[in-house]
């Protein structure tokens, strides 16, 4: 693996470059904020591209209820600290209002049901691009995905006829009720994501570092004990040093294994690690084309 | 060094997605899990060896049909770089993605099945790569292992391969031969000892002693302004920065410098990235500027050096690829985006289309169709600042937008 970092500039050059595209050609953009790695690392290039401006424009967070508690903390911190706007849109919301329905069962998660309330907000809102911390290198068909990616009325990505393109263009033109999916980080991987977390000094959750937990196994993965996930009677109750390499809700976020407690142990782990990120999301595991599905409805 | 860009050519079934796989796999790129789902439907399909192809493949549909349909992005490193591999698909009529996979990478490799040798699309894929002035090109002679790793056979490729430079425009062009298995693995990470009559690197070993001065043409500093900011706080109260990144060049505290279009002239103050002071903005930096004097400056507009100045002009003639299924014709309206800059343009003029098979070309033409590659006279309604593409890659190229749909239709490269 690559250790020297110099390749990290020109990645977050590129993104910076972005994230001016996206305030100059938007009239109302907007920076979806999961309270990730991926996302928070999408602030830092944000402010970063406007200084000594404010970033111009707002975070907005699709809250599953099913949230880490400290992610929330977390965002609420950030937010506050950069002075900055944060809309938040419930989950629970669109399900009391009969918009989606609970899964139940084994397998249950609220996250296939975000997608509802994120096309309802970029409605309420009249958002016409929203910035997101997808990667290519994340899954298959987020590696067909473009930087600005136009999604239709419905929120639907068209995979087959998307605009092509050319070096550093960036084309925004969109019809009134498209809305454009943008992705600055498109051509970062997980450890260039964790490299310039640490080379930047950037905060995160504290979940991401080993900690103490209340776990179960099931099909070779690490579930979260906790009243949002499902568990049956003979899946044990352990508690294990973990972390997480990606956070999601918690119903879809498996654990792993782990001592690092730092951030340099964590990129000495994901550099020396031979499973994917994806690996982890229990999601994705439902089928092969799972992601590529959900996209095609207006997913992230 | 920046990410190393490389995009793949080649026919269907050439093996660019078997050669991607098997640099991921020989490189150690390739997860576990990723791993066992290619064992896993390598061997659903009943095949006696692993289908690396499966690791890029990535849409229902291309799995459904064994093919590449969309450029999918391979990301991959070593212990020197860092590199991201477009896998273009081959068909004839995706020509335009691979126009779209080489604009945005600084080497280019292209595949030649040993059975079949220099094809139809062998010439136009170095056409392609020559037009876009890549650099450095290798040619991988592939499934070596088919053809009993014959060097006549690699000779005579090399030397068909060969015969098709000399009729390229562009001579400047590194082009290395390498004869590879990507299937069984000779020469693409490790040497084969199969083929001991080939002395030269393996296509990684390639790759990575490329450095910059192998893939990037310096060429002089263009500044098009993204974004003005103005905080409009207390602490920056008068603060009036211009942000963008610097193309072909660098640019430094104290230059005499000239805004286009208005021609204004006035030096620059200040370098900013994020919070820091510069006293130099490099290549491809996305920086804030500041200047001495208090002039109008605004998105689109162009900061350059004083007495360097591009051509400025309301109309240009280009090559262009065609890239949409809507024909482009003498009548149309199109918006030609220029950078960050978007003008009105009629085309004026076709001269020329390049014929299908690269033979010559035909003249009288009246519209273009997808994948058409030819010469247009564009006027404009408004003046952009220009370079011709073979001096300066980003400030010699643009895209042209169909103002009804919105959608980029095409690309093209100014003469
Ligand atoms: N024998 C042999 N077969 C190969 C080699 N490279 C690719 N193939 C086979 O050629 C077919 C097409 O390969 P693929 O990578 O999908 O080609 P693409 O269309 O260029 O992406 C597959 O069946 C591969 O297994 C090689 O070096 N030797
Ligand atoms: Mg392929």
């Amino acid at each position: 693996m690559n250790k020297d970092t110099s390749h990290i500039n020109s990645l977050e050059n590129e993104a910076i470059y972005i994230m001016r595209e996206v305030a100059a050609q938007f009239d109302k953009p907007v920076l979806l904020f999961s309270g990730g790695k991926d996302s928070i690392t999408l602030v830092r290039l944000a402010v970063k591209a406007f200084y000594p401006a404010k970033i111009p424009f707002p975070l907005m967070h699709i809250d599953t209820g099913h949230n880490f508690p400290e992610t929330i903390q977390f965002r609420d911190k950030l937010v506050k600290e950069l002075g900055l706007e944060l809309i938040v849109r419930n989950v629970q919301d669109s399900i009391d209002e009969g918009r989606v329905k609970e899964e139940s069962g084994r397998y249950s998660s609220r996250n296939s049901l975000q997608t509802t309330t994120l096309l309802d907000a970029i409605e309420e809102f009249k958002f016409d691009a929203c910035i997101g911390g997808a990667r290519r290198d994340e899954e298959k068909a987020r590696a067909k995905e473009r930087i600005f990616s136009v999604r239709d009325d419905f929120g639907q990505w068209d995979e087959k006829n998307q605009r092509p393109e050319l070096f550093d263009m960036l084309n925004g033109d969109i019809e009134h009720g498209q809305n454009v999916r943008v992705f600055p980080i498109s051509n970062w991987t997980e450890l260039d994501v964790w490299s310039y977390i640490e080379k930047e000094d950037i905060e995160i959750p504290s979940i991401y570092f080993a900690h103490k937990r209340k776990v179960f196994l099931r099909d070779g993965l690490i579930w979260s004990h906790s009243e949002y996930v499902y568990q049956e009677e003979d899946e044990k109750v352990l508690e294990r040093m973990v972390r997480f390499r990606t956070v999601g809700d918690m119903s879809c976020t498996a654990a792993v294994f782990s001592e690092a407690a730092d951030i340099t142990s964590v990129v000495q782990e994901i550099r020396e690690s031979t499973i994917s990120e994806r690996g982890a999301r229990i999601d994705d595991k439902r089928s092969e084309a799972a992601m590529e599905k959900r996209k095609q409805q207006g997913y992230f | 060094m920046e990410v190393l860009k490389i995009a793949t050519a080649g026919s269907v079934d050439d093996g660019k997605s078997t050669l991607i796989g098997r640099i991921l796999y020989d490189t150690k790129s390739l997860t576990t899990d990723k791993l066992e789902a290619i064992e896993k439907t390598s061997k659903q399909k009943g095949y006696d060896y692993l289908d690396f192809s499966l690791a890029t493949d990535g849409l229902v549909a291309e799995r459904e049909q064994g093919i590449t349909i969309d450029v999918a992005h391979i990301y991959f490193s070593t212990a020197k770089k860092s590199y991201i591999i477009a896998d273009t698909p081959g068909h004839v009529e995706y020509t335009r993605n691979m126009v779209t996979g080489a604009s945005t990478s600084q080497a280019s490799v292209i595949l030649i099945d040993a059975r079949k040798g220099v094809i139809e699309q062998t010439n136009r894929h170095f056409f392609i790569n020559n037009l876009l002035r890549i650099k450095d090109i290798v040619v991988a002679i592939n499934k070596m292992d088919l053809v009993d790793y014959s060097e006549d056979i690699y000779n005579k490729i090399k030397a068909d391969f060969e015969s098709l430079m000399s009729k390229r425009d562009y001579q400047d062009q590194k082009i290395t031969f390498i004869p590879v298995s990507a299937l069984k693995g000779d020469n693409v990470v490790n040497r084969s000892d199969k083929m001991p009559w080939y002395t030269g690197q393996s296509l990684l070993e390639h790759l990575e002693a490329l450095d910059k001065k192998d893939v990037y043409n310096v060429g002089t500093p263009r500044f098009p302004v993204q974004y003005v900011i103005r905080p409009k706080t207390e602490e920056f109260h008068d603060f009036r920065g211009y942000a963008g990144k610097v193309y072909g060049g660098e640019l430094s505290v104290g230059d005499d410098i000239v805004v286009l279009p208005s021609q204004t002239k006035s030096k620059i103050k200040e370098i900013y990235f994020y919070n820091e002071k510069y006293q130099t903005a490099s290549r491809r930096s996305s920086v804030t500027i500041t200047l001495e004097n208090d002039i109008n400056v605004s998105r689109g507009d162009m900061i350059v050096k004083e007495g360097d100045l591009p051509t400025i002009d309301k109309q240009f003639t280009a090559n262009i690829c065609w890239m949409d299924a809507t024909r482009l014709t003498t009548s149309g309206k199109y918006i030609v985006q220029h950078g960050v800059n978007k003008v009105l343009a009629k085309v004026d003029k076709i001269h020329y289309k390049i014929n299908p098979d690269y033979s010559g070309i035909e003249t009288d033409v009246t519209g273009l169709n997808v994948n058409d590659i030819a010469q247009v006279t564009f006027k404009l309604n408004k003046p952009i600042f220009y370079d011709q593409f073979k001096n300066h890659r980003t400030n010699g190229s643009f895209i042209l937008i169909d103002s009804q749909t919105n959608n980029t239709v095409g690309a093209g490269f100014i003469q």
